[in-house]
């Protein structure tokens, strides 16, 4: 029995380190790049600062679909793309600040609502593959969006500032400059500590979603959530409307990407109109899983982790890799090939995972019928 | 009694048609239709119809290997071939060192073929490892795999050590181009072959040849024994298990035979283009791929030689005709979105489509 314990005692860590694998790469990533690439800790810090204020709220959007059982929902470039439709009314009926800003988020919830549904409604076809699903309806809503922006902004939905159309007389510019609306909701509240600009306010809109989030977890909607995550036969069976808490959940989500975006844009201070959205999902989803989530478990703890560590080493990765080798292309790629490296390996490791505990059950079943069959 | 007859015929008629059009799928008529329209309209707005349809001829030589690469992982169930990108590696790695190591001509083109085999072989087989660590979940991972690989290579053109003027950066002696031109190498060594010109009319007679051989030793070989084991074993796992098929190794072999077919591919569609892409180019080019196989009504689990070549013809001409029809009919060129929606729709309907949700 002692030798059982000491045995399972060993297997903890080596689980925890497992579980903890990319987030300890991570660090050791980073630990390597920071001094090679000579930035001092202040810029550094003030940097992070900046870019926590700006991802946060987008990949806190990710947590909900988590929490149903669906997966990492690459369909959160649909809410990207609903802000940046606001954001482009907003900048063109020449509404800035902060009133452009929260009419921007206004605006952009019926496009999101909407764009969940269409989302919801084909993912509850497509159970049991989820992600890649996801994955294809962004980029088929990709099309729309610039059939949409491209085509109709001017012709059929009435754009009127020269600014923002394009010469031709349809169709939006490929850059949206949102310039009288730049980090207006950073430096409202903002103080300096230090050389280092915190954006409270911003903060305290990601703080009020984190609560949202927690509070959500309690409800009635979100056990009901949690149960279709755990398994979605026993849910139905207990009653829940599995297909309908699974369309919410991707509203939901959409929703908060949607006015995440918002204030990513009017942290960076201009749209790229046909571009902005295209990347967020997967950096977004870089982030949540360097932060240490899987697939199927993601805490808010993860979100802030992985930002600080995937935003550390987005910053110090090309210059270290310029120092390096002596080309400044090579740190660029190496950023890009380790999100895309990092979603990898997290995505063998959760199947890796599933197939596991499956053979473990397996065991166990096998067990108990040769126990039985002793008996 | 014969009003009865009479009846049950239309009912089983009308039951035929019924079953035609769920058996070939709303999207594909719509898309076989549209193409159809395209053609009828291409002469009507002034377009040249010859030219039009040649170049349909001449893009579905170049696109129609990597189609068919999908084939192989489709019948042992490991669903759509997503990770192309890492066979097209496979591809690049060979075309590249073909002429570093300075053969030209012709031959440049089979000593691409040949050095890339190996890299083929062993990416594949584990890429195909991979796969069997990870059943159910492949088509989502083998995107991500080819996402790792493409980018993992953008660091290698630029570090591996080639020195071909024709091929390096040439202010820095170092570093692959982008784009590498392929003349005086293979370019269009295939499509000149038996090259058919009548008028208008030109027909690349080689490289339909070419694709057209590899499509008879795909069939060939699911008719053999292997061939149908590995249907076997996409089709029922548990029968195929049961009737003592390796399944993993039935699996690995598909991925091997997908790999090294989207190597040939890559080869084959820039002896047409002309041109070798590298760095983030094969990023997006399971995409079309995959949407072509299922246009030609292919579904997660079912394809076959005919659902390729109806495929990539519908595909293909669809990508040819809409630009020029588009663009002489409403002065808009609208075909980038059409594409887009055309082809991302048709994978959200064959990845949606509840009889087959099962898997």
């Amino acid at each position: 029995m002692s030798t059982k314990q000491k045995k399972n005692g060993s297997n903890r860590i080596v689980e925890l380190a497992r579980n903890n694998s990319v987030p300890l790469m991570f660090i050791l990533i980073c630990a390597v790049c920071i001094p090679v690439s000579g930035f001092s800790p202040g810029y550094l810090l003030n940097e992070i600062m900046t870019r926590l204020g700006r991802n946060a709220f987008l990949i806190l959007s990710l947590l909900i679909p988590i929490m149903a059982g669906m997966g990492l929902n690459f369909g959160m470039t649909l809410g990207a793309m609903a802000g940046q439709i606001g954001l482009i009314f907003a900048a063109d009926w020449q509404i800035w600040g902060i009133p452009g800003i929260i009419l921007a988020m206004i605006i952009s919830i019926p496009i999101s609502i909407l764009l969940g549904i269409f989302c919801g409604k084909m993912l509850n076809r497509a159970k049991g593959r989820e992600m890649i699903t996801s994955y294809i309806i962004s980029f088929f809503m990709n099309g729309l969006y610039q059939l949409v922006v491209l085509y109709m902004m001017g012709s059929i939905i009435p754009i009127m500032h020269s600014s923002i159309k394009l010469p031709r007389g349809y169709g939006v510019r490929n850059t949206v400059s949102l310039l009288h609306m730049r980090q207006y909701l950073d430096n409202l509240l903002a103080i300096r500590i230090g050389g280092v600009k915190i954006p409270v306010l911003t903060l305290i809109v990601i703080g009020l979603l984190c609560l949202f989030i927690i509070w959500f977890r309690k409800t009635k909607l979100g056990q009901d959530m949690r149960a279709v995550g755990q398994d979605m036969d026993v849910a139905g069976d207990a009653g829940i409307k599995v297909e309908r808490t699974r369309i919410i959940a991707i509203v939901m989500s959409t929703v908060f990407a949607g006015l995440g975006m918002v204030i990513y844009l009017q942290n960076m201070g201009n749209i790229s109109t046909y571009s902005s959205h295209t990347q967020i999902g997967m950096f977004c989803i870089a982030a949540l899983l360097v932060g240490g989530a899987s697939v199927d478990r993601a805490s808010i703890g993860n979100v802030f982790l992985g930002v600080i560590l995937f935003h550390l080493m987005f910053i110090v990765a090309p210059s270290a890799g310029a120092k390096i080798t002596g080309d400044s292309m090579i740190g660029e790629y190496f950023r890009v090939f380790i999100s895309y490296g990092v979603i990898t390996l997290a995505l063998i490791m959760y199947e890796a995972k599933k197939r596991r505990a499956k053979g473990k059950a397996g065991q166990m079943l096998q067990l108990a019928q040769d126990e039985e069959a002793e008996n | 009694m014969g009003k009865n007859e009479n009846t049950t015929t239309t009912l089983g008629y009308k039951a035929k048609i019924k079953e035609f059009v769920n058996d070939f799928g709303l999207p594909r008529l719509i898309i076989a239709g549209f193409l159809l329209a395209l053609f009828i309209l291409a002469p009507l707005v002034g377009a040249d119809l010859p030219t039009q349809i040649t170049n349909t001829i001449n893009r579905f030589s170049w696109n129609a290997v990597l189609v068919l690469a999908m084939v192989p992982m489709v019948h042992s169930g490991c669903g759509l071939n997503f990770g192309l990108p890492l066979g097209i590696i496979s591809g690049l790695l060979g075309a590249t060192m073909s002429i570093q190591f300075g053969f030209s001509g012709p031959m440049s083109f089979v000593m691409a073929i040949l050095i890339a085999t190996p890299f083929a072989l062993v990416f594949g087989g584990g890429y195909g490892w991979l796969l069997n660590k990870i059943k159910g979940g492949e088509m989502m991972i083998a995107t991500y795999v080819g996402f790792s690989s493409v980018s993992f290579m953008c660091m290698m053109w630029l570090l591996l050590p080639y020195s071909s003027p024709t091929m390096v950066w040439g202010l820095s002696g170092k570093g692959l181009r982008t784009t590498i031109s392929l003349e005086g190498f293979y370019d269009k060594v295939l499509a000149d072959f038996l090259q058919i010109h009548i008028g208008h009319f030109s027909i690349p007679v080689g490289s339909l040849l070419f694709f057209a051989v590899l499509a008879f030793l795909m069939w060939a070989f699911l008719h053999t024994k292997t061939g149908t084991a590995m249907t076997a074993v996409g089709s029922n796992p548990s029968f195929a298990r049961a009737s003592g098929i390796n399944i993993d190794k039935m699996r690995m072999l598909s991925v091997i035979m997908s790999t090294w077919l989207a190597a040939v591919g890559i080869l084959m569609y820039e002896q047409g283009f002309g041109f070798i892409q590298l760095y983030m180019a094969p990023f997006y080019m399971a995409l079309p791929a995959v949407s072509a196989i299922l246009i030609g009504g292919a579904s997660v689990n079912k394809a076959s030689i005919t659902n390729v070549i109806i495929g990539t013809f519908l595909f293909q001409g669809i990508v040819t005709m809409t630009p020029t029809v588009m663009n002489s009919m409403i002065h808009m060129d609208m075909s980038e979105v059409i594409r887009i929606v055309v082809s991302n729709g048709m994978i959200l309907y064959a990845l949606t489509r509840k009889t087959e949700g099962s898997k």
